[in-house]
């Protein structure tokens, strides 16, 4: 079977552990505001390509994954669930460290998809979710859609205990609230699998695609996040982590 | 009379104490060093005092123009000026070029129109019986040189399609073991090359007639060296008997190399691992302390920091700045299977934080897989944050050179004090698929340079017409190329010969005859489009095809495509394989590199347009490197592209210059927080992500 790729990075090294052959899925059904690929939005086109081919692009340069894998982001791999199910167990055959980056937005619990998300969960090694907000009317207006799902799935790998990075994207005026930030890091504090926290200071390295695009870009003027802001957001999430692990620890 | 033992006293025993050989001693002798870095030292007050001084006399230099002296009278030789110091009683290590620091030597041997301009175009004038002398009554290489060059060749070096032949100045890229004057003191060297001189024969070919006369310049060159050092104060007639020495005693072999030669590249060796064994028996007597060893390092650095020339702004805008190249090898596995790193690993480039960055010394580490953890943390660290440490793939060079190679320049590896260099610039591989295309008429000049070969007259190239037209291109500019530096090295080995350099080698020297290839990605790419896209002509009145068209998409350099990437291994394989076909003066091996670092620009700027759609007159990517913006498959894929170049035809170096921002190299731990469950208390940012070392080989 065949996938619908936007294009691969053969030195990732910000998208999971190790140097990474990252591969964008093409197509999402989020429209960030923030986001700085939207080249990888539209569904149904991209580069058509096997799960074969994509290993074999790996392959030749395996010695410097050795300490890294393959990570899938995008565009929102779940859009290609059974692509990524096909890609993720050949890689596993291969003894390939696999990485999912997901939105978890597709999540529902329709039985049949439950099946396949356990499938493809039981070969994926890390996933890296994106929580763009912790308060659902926010998140709503930032990407489009509540963030029920994205909490469910969130808590769905809980239950499977697979291990977890949480990414949570800083944007000043947007998800720079210290309530926000210390809820979110609550809901963190609430899960046992998560491994590591990343926070991305919100930059303005996309919107050349917006012009190219010519689409117009919804945060326009809007100044890359100061460093000194995302440390101080991080101490917020840690703040709330920390919070809720205190009072389970108590109880 | 003295006996070796009290200087060797506490060494273990081997062949190099029956004869020169450094690295039986090294091999016998050193300690490697697994720790990390947390002996080591800050610079005490002297270091801060003298190197307060250096950049004091930097700034006034800098505010002069770039020059602050120059000597335009005495002719630079290795006992040519008297002693110098920055302040005599702080420095433990001493010695300049001249006869105070910061002025520059006058070297005319090389060319005497070059030393002129130097000094003029820096606000000088040389001495005018100086300039007579070295006219009319001393020949210089430079001299001899044009005296033998072809038309041809002349046209050669105008057209561009050769360039930066050391043919006026010093060809450079000569390692001598320094090391050899601690170790046994000149006098061992002396009684060591007389042997050789009475064991040349008496039947006097020209080579015996060669080899005498060098090794009578040989000799005279190590008494030049005892007498500079006795104008110091020191007598290096017999070793060094600890630390202070050792580096002092290296440090003259090669201050007297400066002294006497201002080649392109003038290489210090490996010399760290050599100088911790001293270190190690001093600590372990009590003679010295880890804070006096450090001083004695970064007064050494120091010194070399302080190695200038007299050039041209031809010469640095070629080489992009006021490059001497002095670069240091530091690490590396040796073939017993120990890993070579000391403590002095640490401490020279311990000297980037006590001294701050500097681009010189080039350190350059000798990188492995099997470096231990610590060492490798070490130089991430220090890379982080001095930018100053070049890495060189030793797994790929200890096959052919064993363990006591050195890279001089920027990459070419060579056995020390047992392998020598003839330096030989590049051939501008770009311009000669042009020279094919037009048959031998430049694209710029409109000259007929190379011979009328049959010039592609279709408007549309046809990629198997061009291949083979091509080949033929290459197969004359090899000859050539290869014809114009015998030459040349003929002349520097007959008017500027490097003798204390080779008084510090075997008798037996094998001899690298280096060439080089630029361009190499603009002509990769260009077959490329030529065969995968179509590429139209663009004549001039004269049908001199100046510009090109293409029409459509082509696989590119960079992207780990094999289509692409064979070509340019072909076009490396063909070219080398015309060089081979040529004799190389004094039986040199032929070696080719890919690797203008700087002079990329330069190329170029004298290259027309080309069929990958480059306009004329724009930079050739450097080295092997892909052209810019044609990699478009990230990092790993544009370095497998390069890694496919054949080595064995390339061996003299391939370079990729290679930049990246450094958040694209990992997550930083202050926003990045990993093991959020066991190392909890990290929160306060203190905690180390734990991706620096998953970028790092562990095994």
């Amino acid at each position: 079977m065949t996938g619908y790729i936007h294009s691969t990075e053969s030195f990732g090294t910000v998208d999971g552990p190790g140097i990474r052959f990252v591969v964008f899925m093409q197509g999402c059904i989020m429209r960030c505001a923030y986001c700085h690929n939207p080249d990888t939005w539209e569904i149904g086109t991209g580069k058509e390509i096997t799960a074969e081919e994509l290993l074999k692009q790996y392959n030749k340069n395996r010695a410097f994954y050795k300490d890294g894998g393959i990570t899938v982001t995008g565009g929102e791999p779940l859009l290609q669930i059974d692509f990524l199910t096909e890609l993720f167990i050949k890689a596993k055959e291969e003894d390939i460290h696999t990485c999912l980056d997901t939105s978890g937005i597709t999540y529902n619990d329709n039985p049949k998809y439950l099946e396949k998300l356990e499938l493809l969960i039981s070969h994926t090694d890390l996933v890296m979710l994106d929580i763009k907000h912790i308060n659902s009317e926010k998140h709503k207006s930032l990407t489009g859609h509540a963030n029920k799902a994205v909490l469910d799935f969130a808590k769905f790998l809980e239950k499977k205990n697979v291990p977890v990075w949480i990414r949570h994207i800083v944007v000043e005026g947007i998800t720079d609230s210290k309530d926000d930030l210390v809820r979110l890091g609550e809901f963190i504090g609430s899960l046992s699998n998560v491994k590591a926290l990343d926070v991305l200071p919100y930059h303005t390295m996309g919107v050349n695609k917006y012009e190219e695009l010519g689409i117009d870009y919804p945060l326009k003027g809007l100044s890359a996040l100061p460093f000194e802001k995302a440390v101080e957001a991080r101490e917020y999430i840690l703040e709330g982590i920390k919070k809720t692990r205190t009072n389970k620890k108590e109880q | 009379m003295y006996t070796n033992s009290e200087f060797w006293d506490g060494f273990k025993s081997g062949v190099w104490e029956k004869e020169v050989n450094v690295k039986s001693f090294i091999k016998h002798n050193y300690t490697p060093y697994d720790d990390d870095e947390n002996f080591l030292e800050s610079p005490t007050q002297n270091t801060i005092d003298l190197w307060d001084q250096v950049l004091e006399l930097s700034k006034k230099e800098r505010e002069s123009g770039g020059v602050l002296d120059m000597d335009t009278e005495v002719i630079s030789t290795i006992v040519s000026h008297g002693p110098a110091y920055l302040d005599k009683d702080k420095e433990t290590i001493v010695g300049f070029q001249t006869d105070k620091p910061f002025k520059r030597a006058l070297m005319p041997y090389g060319g005497i129109r070059m030393a002129e301009k130097a000094c003029a175009d820096n606000g000088y004038t040389i001495d005018p019986e100086v300039k007579e002398f070295f006219t009319r009554h001393r020949k210089t290489h430079n001299a001899g040189v044009f005296d033998v060059y072809t038309p041809e060749m002349r046209a050669c070096r105008s057209s561009h399609i050769i360039t930066g032949l050391p043919d006026a100045y010093g060809r450079g890229r000569i390692i001598g073991d320094y090391r050899r004057v601690a170790l046994y003191g000149v006098d061992f060297l002396i009684n060591d090359k007389l042997a050789q001189k009475e064991t040349t024969g008496s039947a006097m070919s020209e080579n015996t007639i060669r080899i005498r006369e060098e090794l009578s310049e040989q000799l005279r060159a190590l008494q030049d060296l005892k007498t500079m050092a006795e104008s110091y104060g020191f007598d290096i007639s017999v070793p060094a008997k600890n630390t202070k020495e050792a580096i002092q005693w290296l440090y003259f072999g090669y201050l007297a190399a400066v002294k006497e030669q201002n080649g392109a590249a003038m290489s210090l060796g490996r010399t760290s691992t050599f100088l911790d064994i001293y270190a190690e028996r001093d600590l372990e007597r009590g003679t010295f302390t880890e804070k006096e060893i450090q001083e004695m390092v970064d007064h050494f650095i120091m010194k070399l920091r302080l190695i200038k020339f007299a050039r041209t702004p031809e010469y640095n805008s070629l080489f992009s700045g006021d490059p001497q190249w002095v670069t240091e090898s530091i690490g590396g596995i040796a073939i017993d299977g120990r890993h070579m790193v000391t403590k002095m690993s640490y401490r020279y480039l311990h000297t980037l934080i006590n001294l701050g960055p500097a681009p010189e010394p080039n350190l350059t580490v000798l990188w492995s897989t099997r470096l231990p953890l610590n060492f490798k943390r070490y130089c991430a660290k220090l890379s982080i944050e001095t930018s100053s440490i070049q890495y060189e793939n030793d797994d790929l060079m200890r096959p052919i050179h064993g363990d006591d190679y050195a890279i001089a320049c920027c990459v070419s590896s060579m056995r020390v004090g047992k392998e020598m260099q003839f330096f030989g610039a590049r051939a501008n591989l770009a311009k000669c698929l042009l020279y094919a295309i037009n048959g031998g008429v430049d694209e710029i000049s409109g000259k007929q340079i190379a011979p009328r070969y049959r010039p592609v007259t279709s408007e549309y190239l046809d990629f198997d017409e061009v291949m083979e037209k091509y080949d033929h291109m290459m197969e004359w500019l090899a000859s050539v190329y290869v014809n114009t530096l015998n030459v040349i090295h003929y002349m520097h080995d007959k008017y500027c010969y490097e003798k204390l350099q080779m008084a510090l080698h075997d008798k037996k020297v094998t001899r690298w005859f280096a060439t080089g290839i630029a361009g190499l990605s603009v002509v990769a790419d260009s077959l490329s489009a030529i065969k995968y896209a179509k590429v139209k002509t663009i004549r001039n009145e004269a049908g001199i095809a100046v510009d090109y068209e293409v029409e459509g998409d082509f696989p590119k350099y960079g992207n780990d495509d094999d289509r692409v990437d064979s070509i340019a291994y072909d076009v490396v394989h063909k070219f080398m394989r015309h060089i081979r076909k040529n004799p190389t003066y004094r039986e040199s091996i032929p070696t080719t590199s890919i690797l203008t670092i700087t002079s990329n620009v330069v190329y170029g700027k004298n290259t027309g347009a080309t069929p990958d759609g480059r306009k004329k007159g724009e930079a050739f990517a450097p080295g092997a490197n892909p052209m810019h913006r044609r990699d478009t498959n990230g990092a790993v894929a544009s370095l497998a592209s390069v890694a496919k170049l054949p080595f064995v035809d390339a061996q003299d170096g391939i370079s990729n210059t290679f930049s990246i921002i450094p958040d694209a190299l990992g997550k930083d731990d202050r926003i990045f927080l990993g093991d959020l469950e066991v190392n909890f208390d990290c929160a306060s940012g203190a905690c180390i992500s734990p991706t620096l070392l998953q970028g790092l080989d562990t095994d």
